[in-house]
């Protein structure tokens, strides 16, 4: 048999040239290798990595449904072509044609006058990944914002809020993960709140994971929705109540305290804060972690028994799950990010990190420390073209930017806010690129329109994309951006890092449009620094120094621009044959090799956190405590359903909502289980209002067994669509959501939202 | 040398339902909204039972990507009324657009849902094997998409020696019908659904 599906190469027909290019960069959590297929200056087709071997070590990067079937994005009929200004009211979604010359003329203007009126940090670059190169997107905009004097800075993410702040407070580090070839020591897989067949956790997270199965881990998937990761990758699945997780791994704790299945030699060694006998200093006599977990001080212990009411999980088992992650070694404890976009998001992350440290899963092949596990030397580096350092010292939490534009001046520590003691101005001016964060993405779409319209707040608000997304429609300009084929890009492996891919320019902008760093690059010329802002490159050039930052670090046998380009291969690997594993020192000798927490050890009580006096909702150890919005509370009475809002392979977040391949293969519905449907009279397809104080949407549904009952769940990213009546047909979750952010990170909660559904 | 006898190889199991088979498909063949020469079905079964305080699911799920089976004895060439549709020597189906006259005889015949009509065209349409790919010793576009590596294609027997024999599981016709090139790892779920106790959750996805 000749023909195996290695060994191959994407064929070119004639006429037809073939370009291995890096699928354009958003924010799926993949980043693969695609294969253009460009005849007469158009790109007709788009195959996947097709390197040979396809081996553990280094294998292919075969990109997803999205990639597959990005042509349909790609020469979408709605793309942008030229510059738009506003004519009706904000928001009105009406708009004419200008020239390049007027629209950049406009926005240079507002730039200089808001900066005179105001000073810089009134300015304000958003956060935004809807084009995520190290060329295309937000990064080419914060370099222009950094050369004409600052802007008011932003600092996390939407995505990991509560875990990139809580995994340090457990470990010191956010550098917690094995690289994932490890999976394949594993024992047991516990994969909590996660989902990597779906939201692509890093591309071929999936099938590491069915390669760990195959070597004889045990998998078992926690999650409120049978996910695609629980169907094909799960041994068992158990639903649990959003927003309990906590409780659950508080009662896994108390049976392995209680039945002596904890590592107690590796606690004694290296954590602190366990029991009463390894409290930190001024903190002697405090609320131990296993007197939470008993319930000591607070009479309650945090036994199965308690957790069932809570989870929705039978108590019997949250025992078996206890002991089989206790017992089974080396074992994995992977946390999703959705179960921390949610009200006490960093509890749930400093749970996770807590049963694997005292079952002894830390700095060992084939175990995990859980939290946000970046890879041992980094991984991937995100961030490589040089946007400069801000001379604006302020930044705030990037989920915090509705705020600062109402009551921005003289908002500090409370709000989050870091580098100032507090701002000295409200946000006037918005430079929104690649980003629908203003509207779609943001928490509570009606109050985020609401502001935005009042244009004594957001003075002038200028939206840089490639179509008219929600947030275009609040533009006061809109500058047309074209898309990653039509201009040169550079990426890195996403999270986990083991190649560099390159994006050549494929095929030519279409119309009037630019790419994001030239239009940048204009408008720097306009402000009087264009010399400075390029240094004499373009994109090819910024490229090419990008490759040599790559190369400087963890890609020294990165090629030349030109050889990397003339060999047409598109991806550079660095094979993975010896996975690395996070504290391996550490583990060794906690002593020679202390973390970087004040204890130096494993901090499963928090003297730091201790010290903010706020127990109720940041207590010292990991506790349970119920969300702001729950099946607890009063609120249930009016709106008995949770509200979730699952990564779909539809979309990445709200890029792609407009691909009608995606919309064939993954249509926008509401998922309802069958109990609460029959309750509600609703039967499969229905059109359905789900609605609370905050809003509502009409779309139609799909009941289904798969997500557990008590919960609604509404892909998120599905472009807002207000009828006359302000109620939106389009199915975007974010008219139901809150902005009320969580206590320690000021990240989103958008997750915690509780809602009614009826028959439309 | 070319197989005598080209099958797929569908592993079950491993399918998440992601789709990136379909996608590739469709852009391999330029096809419009509307025809799933690969479509991937989801079936779905079971019920929730209160315990107490706790819910408590015996539900299952698998997927299905299913494109044409090549089979062969391709019912869809025995219906067809003009000789269009016809199987190679190597066992590929293939529809002929010159002489097909769009009478939809063999989708109606055939149990897969395999050929389908083109409203533009007024012809059917069906997956090609990606034959011109093979031609160059290549593989399918689906099977070289798979981001869980559970597709798979060669030669059927070589397919089953490697990987199990493969059993007939609802909602797949009895393969004595057609004799189909598909060689396939069930979902454990699959000995679980049958008619009464699982059903196509995702009608609307897969068309006709």
């Amino acid at each position: 048999m000749g023909i195996t599906a290695t060994g191959h190469s994407e064929p070119a027909t004639s006429g037809e040239r073939i370009v291995r290019v890096g699928c354009p960069a958003h924010n799926c959590g993949g980043r693969c290798l695609l294969v253009a297929h460009v005849q007469g200056g158009r790109i007709v087709r788009l195959g996947t990595d097709d390197r040979p071997g396809d081996t553990l070590a280094d294998p292919q990067l075969r990109a997803c449904t999205r990639g597959r079937a990005y042509l349909r994005r790609q020469y979408h009929p709605d793309r942008l072509m030229y510059p738009l200004k506003r004519v009706g009211r904000r928001g009105a979604g009406e708009f004419e044609r200008i020239s390049w010359d007027e629209a950049l003329d406009l926005v240079a203007g507002q730039m200089r006058r808001v900066k005179e009126t105001y000073g810089n940090s009134a300015l304000f670059v958003p956060y935004g990944t809807g084009s995520y190169s190290q060329l295309n997107g937000s990064v080419v905009a914060r370099r222009l914002m950094n050369l004409f004097g600052g802007c008011l800075g932003i600092y996390n993410s939407y995505s990991w809020a509560a875990i990139n702040v809580a995994t340090p407070y457990v470990y010191g580090t956010l550098e917690t993960g094995n690289q994932r070839q490890d999976w394949l020591n594993s024992k047991y897989i516990l994969m909590w709140g996660w989902n990597p067949a779906e939201m692509r956790d890093g591309t071929n997270s999936e099938l590491f994971v069915r390669r760990a199965r195959e070597a004889g881990a045990r998998t078992v998937c926690v999650d409120p929705r049978m996910s695609p990761t629980a169907v094909a990758l799960a041994d068992e699945w158990i639903p649990i109540r959003p927003g309990t997780d906590t409780a659950m791994m508080s009662a896994m704790a108390y049976v392995m305290l209680t039945e002596g299945l904890h590592d107690a030699g590796f606690v004694r060694t290296h954590c602190v804060g366990f029991d009463a006998s390894q409290m930190p200093p001024g903190c002697v006599g405090e609320e131990s972690y296993s007197d939470y977990i008993l319930g000591a001080r607070d009479g309650v212990p945090k036994t199965p028994d308690w957790a069932e009411p809570i989870t929705a999980v039978p108590r019997a088992t949250i025992a078996r799950i206890a002991r089989e992650y206790a017992t089974t070694k080396p074992a994995v404890l992977y946390q999703g990010y959705g179960m921390q976009r949610r009200a006490y998001g960093e509890q749930v992350v400093r749970a996770g990190c807590v049963l694997a440290a005292i079952t002894g899963n830390v700095g060992i092949h084939g175990g995990w420390a859980s939290g946000l596990a970046n890879q041992p030397d980094g991984g991937c580096a995100w961030y490589v073209f040089p946007t400069g350092e801000n001379p604006v010292p302020a930044s705030i939490p990037v989920f915090l930017w509705s705020e600062a534009v109402l009551h921005g001046k003289g908002m500090g520590a409370e709000h989050g806010v870091i580098g100032t003691e507090r701002l000295d101005n409200d946000i006037k001016f918005i430079y929104a690129i690649a980003t629908n964060c203003l509207v779609n993405q943001h928490a509570d779409i009606n109050r985020s329109v609401e502001i935005l319209r009042d244009e004594t707040k957001v003075e002038f608000l200028v939206v840089q994309d490639q179509f008219l997304t929600s947030t275009a429609r609040y533009a006061d300009v809109i500058l047309p951006a074209c898309t990653q084929f039509e201009t040169w890009g550079v990426e890195d492996g996403w999270k986990y890092g083991e190649e560099v891919l390159l994006m050549p320019k494929v095929v030519e902008p279409p119309g009037e449009t630019k790419s994001d760093y030239r239009i940048c690059a204009e408008i720097a010329e306009r402000l009087g620094f264009g010399g400075e802002y390029t240094e004499g490159r373009d994109e090819r050039g910024w490229v090419d120094w990008c490759l040599d930052s790559y190369r400087r670090t963890r890609f020294p046998d990165l090629p030349s621009l030109d050889a990397f380009e003339a060999s047409n291969a598109g991806v550079h690997s660095k094979p993975v044959t010896a996975p690395a594993v996070a504290f391996e020192d550490f583990r060794r000798d906690p002593e020679k090799h202390p973390l970087d927490t004040p204890s130096g050890k494993i901090e499963i009580f928090s003297a730091r956190l201790f010290e903010m006096r706020r127990p109720d909702e940041i207590p010292a150890v990991p506790k349970y405590v119920q969300e702001w919005e729950s099946p607890f509370g009063p609120e249930a009475a009016r709106f008995p359903l949770q509200v979730i809002g699952h990564h779909t392979l539809h979309r990445v977040h709200s890029t792609h909502d407009n691909n009608d391949w995606l919309e064939e293969a993954f249509p926008q519905r509401a998922f309802i289980n069958p109990l609460d449907a029959e309750a509600r009279g609703i039967t499969d397809g229905d059109e359905v209002r789900v609605w609370n104080t905050r809003g509502a949407t009409v779309l139609r549904c799909r009941v289904t067994l798969r997500v557990m009952p008590g919960v609604v769940d509404i892909p998120e990213g599905a472009w807002w669509a207000p009828d006359e009546h302000g109620v939106d047909r389009a199915g975007s979750i974010n008219v139901l959501t809150s902005h009320r952010w969580t206590p320690l990170a000021f990240g989103t909660a958008q997750h915690t939202a509780m809602a009614q559904v009826e028959k439309a | 040398m070319a197989a005598s006898r080209y099958a797929f190889f569908f592993d079950a199991a491993s399918c998440s339902g992601c789709k990136a088979c379909q996608a590739a498909c469709k852009d391999k063949h330029d096809l419009p909204v509307g025809l799933l020469w690969r479509r991937v079905y989801e079936l779905v079964g079971g019920r929730w039972d209160r315990e107490g305080e706790a819910w408590v699911p015996d539900v299952f799920a698998f997927n299905l990507s299913l494109a044409c089976n090549h089979c062969d004895a391709p019912i869809c060439a025995e219906v067809c009324p003009t000789g269009s549709m016809r199987r190679r020597d190597d066992g590929i189906v293939l529809v002929d657009p010159e002489t097909c006259i769009g009478c939809r005889y063999c989708a109606w015949a055939c149990p897969y849902g395999a050929p389908q009509f083109d409203d533009v065209s007024g012809r059917m349409t069906k997956c090609t094997f990606c034959a011109d790919h093979l031609d160059l010793g290549l593989p399918p576009a689906c099977v070289a998409a798979c981001p869980m590596r559970a597709l798979e294609f060669g030669e059927r027997s070589e397919l089953e020696e490697r990987h199990g024999p493969s059993p007939g599981f609802f909602p797949l016709p009895d393969p004595a019908l057609t004799k189909p090139g598909l060689a396939i790892v069930p979902h454990r779920d699959a000995r679980r659904a049958g008619p009464r106790t699982a059903a196509v959750a995702n009608r609307e996805e897969v068309g006709r």
